[in-house]
């Protein structure tokens, strides 16, 4: 018989060893998916992880990688502080539909305004949208006591009306010959999110995202904050009787977590979409869950796993392509992977030791 | 506008019966002590395979036992992650709902554009899917407070030491609990495939898996509370529809978030009574979402 024996704290070895073991189990049983569906497992797995690096159509996919990574690297930020204090915000999709809609209402209100401070501008419109997006599941949570987790949910499909009502109504076009759809952001100057250095594919996001990674190092490791959040997630009655203060976490996790989601979908539809579409919501928020717990809640983890989780999406559109795989095959690769994951995760809990008969 | 409260009845009845499924399957799971975030998961794996058997088969009853099937098979990927592995119910239930979601949407393109066989109508001209879920009601409740089977269940749920302490297996009973929220989310997740838009599109269920969460939640965990909420909700997309139709200076973008914002107010008005409320925890098992684990 094998018994289970909790560890007093989490093996540091096993803590970093697990993600990787996650990502070889998902490469295996994704292959023996690929097999069974008829496609050449080897080829396949080679399609989504070698290829867009290293493979003939690299020089173009490459770049495409800081893209797909900026907001995955920059929503798990913040939605790993909160995770940390045991607080659960699963809307950030919604309040990346959010941001991304109050950042290029400014520029939208403004044009044909030409200024250096419309995109900066902007940038705090995504940031405020977001975070007041986030706090609708706080306050809610601390005046009454309503899940934020379920809140949090049902807003994502309210954002998404909302997209698709400013896609077909207030933010139309007026150029667009009645089709759906905002102006586009990349043609106005003032207001687009170009890429900064020419073929890396970094855009101002990309920046916001590294600056993300430092900043949330920062506060986790060096800043009170930082500890209390810690505090409330491994013991919360311990924490709340050293004078944290549950609501003010909760305030801090879902707004700070709401306004870098919100922030993540202006650089978006400035950059990348360039326009407020009624299918504004890419998943990323979602995606982004993923990236928070395969990168352990650890900044320097979640920048490896938002590389990893963006090649993925590269990967699969490149076997779309190439070999006509299903679309779906990512979003089920992500999801194996977090699977795997939390298997695995036993190890970093328990010791495996057999069990001596008494 | 004419309204024929009949018609408008039958109307909520169908619109409640995917959540009134999930919600009921939920239920079971929470009352043994289990929060499952996979219910849109399990949902929209029974919507597909689901609609993919009733297709095959050309008889829609054996869709909706396929999808009871499915969403049970489905639903132990997050028992075994939970009840063996001990991982965070929480994570693994959005685990749940992520590779649900994408497994269908890859498995369903080949269904997409074709129409489900039709199904022979009930007794009052009433859905047979939706009497066997206003049955469920009373069965479940039976279940739950009338039965040795039920008192196991929820002594595990309320309290998993002393249940483990009287020798009742906590894994094992959960790991039961679980299976049947994964068949009744199922058949709710066909219902809305089979029954309801006679179709299958990626992402059909639409959030109808977290709204039958809230619900439960709503329901103080008991049958009867479940089987209000799904009419609450489902009345509110009726009337939602309805006015769509009607053509009111709203846009539909707008109506269409009823729904939700329903679920959310409702959610706010419970949660609120309860936690002002003298009796703490307004009826949470109290075991709910903790993982069991024996030293002995």
């Amino acid at each position: 018989m094998i018994l289970l024996v909790p560890r007093q704290t989490a093996s540091n070895g096993w803590q970093i060893a697990t993600p990787v073991m996650a990502v070889l189990a998902t490469m295996v049983t994704g292959g023996l998916l690929f097999a069974i569906m008829g496609y050449d497992p080897v080829a396949a797995i080679r399609t989504i992880f070698w290829d867009p690096l290293f493979g003939p159509a690299a020089s173009y996919s490459r770049p495409q990688l800081l893209i797909k990574a900026a907001p995955l690297i920059l929503i798990a930020s913040g939605l790993a502080i909160g995770f940390r204090a045991g607080i659960w915000n699963i809307g950030a999709e919604g309040q990346y539909i959010i941001g991304a809609i109050t950042g290029a209402a400014v520029a939208l209100a403004l044009y044909p305004l030409e200024a250096w401070w419309l995109f900066p501008l902007m940038v705090l419109a995504g940031l405020a949208g977001g975070w007041a997006w986030g706090m609708i599941p706080a306050l809610l949570r601390n005046w009454f006591g309503a899940s934020e987790i379920l809140v949090s949910l049902m807003l994502v499909y309210v954002a998404q009306r909302v997209a698709a009502w400013m896609a077909f109504g207030p933010m139309r076009n007026p150029e667009g010959m009645g089709f759906p759809g905002s102006r586009n952001l990349q043609q106005y100057p003032s207001a687009a999110n170009p890429e900064l250095i020419a073929g890396t594919g970094a855009h101002w996001g990309v920046v916001a995202a590294a600056v993300a990674v430092l900043a949330t190092w920062v506060l986790m490791s060096r800043h009170i904050r930082g500890f209390h959040i810690r505090a409330a997630g491994t013991a919360p009655r311990a924490a709340r009787f050293a004078g944290v203060s549950p609501t003010t976490l909760v305030a801090f996790c879902l707004g700070l977590s709401g306004a870098l989601a919100g922030a993540a979908g202006l650089f978006e539809v400035a950059g990348p979409a360039g326009q407020i579409t009624d299918n504004l919501g890419t998943g990323y928020g979602f995606t982004a869950i993923i990236v928070a717990f395969l990168g352990r809640l650890h900044p320097v983890g979640i920048l490896l796993a938002g590389l990893l989780l963006a090649l993925t999406y590269i990967g699969g559109e490149l076997a779309q392509l190439t070999m006509s795989l299903p679309a779906a095959t990512v979003q089920v690769f992500q999801g194996m992977l977090l699977f795997f994951l939390l298997g695995f995760d036993l190890l970093t809990r328990f010791r495996i030791r057999r069990r001596v008969r008494a | 506008m004419m309204i024929d409260p009949l018609s408008v009845f039958l109307l909520l009845l169908s619109a409640a019966t995917p959540i009134l499924f999930a919600a009921l399957g939920e239920l079971v799971a929470e009352r043994a002590g289990v929060l499952n975030l996979g219910v849109e998961g399990m949902m929209i794996t029974g919507a597909l395979a689901g609609f993919a058997a009733a297709y095959a088969t050309g008889n829609p009853f054996l869709g909706f036992l396929v999808a009871a099937i499915a969403g049970a098979v489905i639903s132990m990927l997050f028992a075994l992650l939970t009840q063996l592995f001990l991982a965070n119910q929480v994570a693994s239930g959005l685990a749940l709902t992520l590779f649900g979601l994408g497994l269908a949407a890859m498995f369903g393109k080949p269904f997409e554009g074709v129409k489900a066989p039709p199904m022979p109508a009930g007794p009052l001209r009433i859905n047979w899917i939706v009497w066997l879920g206003l049955i469920m009601v009373p069965l479940i409740w039976a279940f739950l407070n009338r039965s040795r089977a039920g008192l196991i269940l929820r002594g595990v749920g309320e309290n998993h030491e002393a249940a483990h302490a009287l020798g009742y297996s906590v894994r094992l009973t959960r790991t039961a609990a679980i299976a049947f929220g994964g068949a009744m989310a199922g058949v709710g997740g066909a219902f809305i495939s089979i029954a309801t838009v006679l179709q299958w599109t990626e992402g059909m269920t639409a959030g109808a898996g977290w709204i039958a969460l809230a619900i439960v939640v709503f329901s103080k965990w008991t049958a009867p509370g479940v089987l209000a909420g799904a009419w609450l909700f489902g009345g509110v997309t009726v009337l939602q529809l309805r006015l769509q139709a009607a053509g009111v200076a709203v846009p539909v973008q707008l109506l269409s978030m009823a729904p939700y914002l329903a679920t959310i107010l409702v959610l706010v008005i419970i949660s609120a009574r309860q936690k002002y409320s003298r009796r703490a925890g307004g009826g949470a098992p109290g075991s709910l979402g903790r993982n069991f684990h024996a030293l002995r």
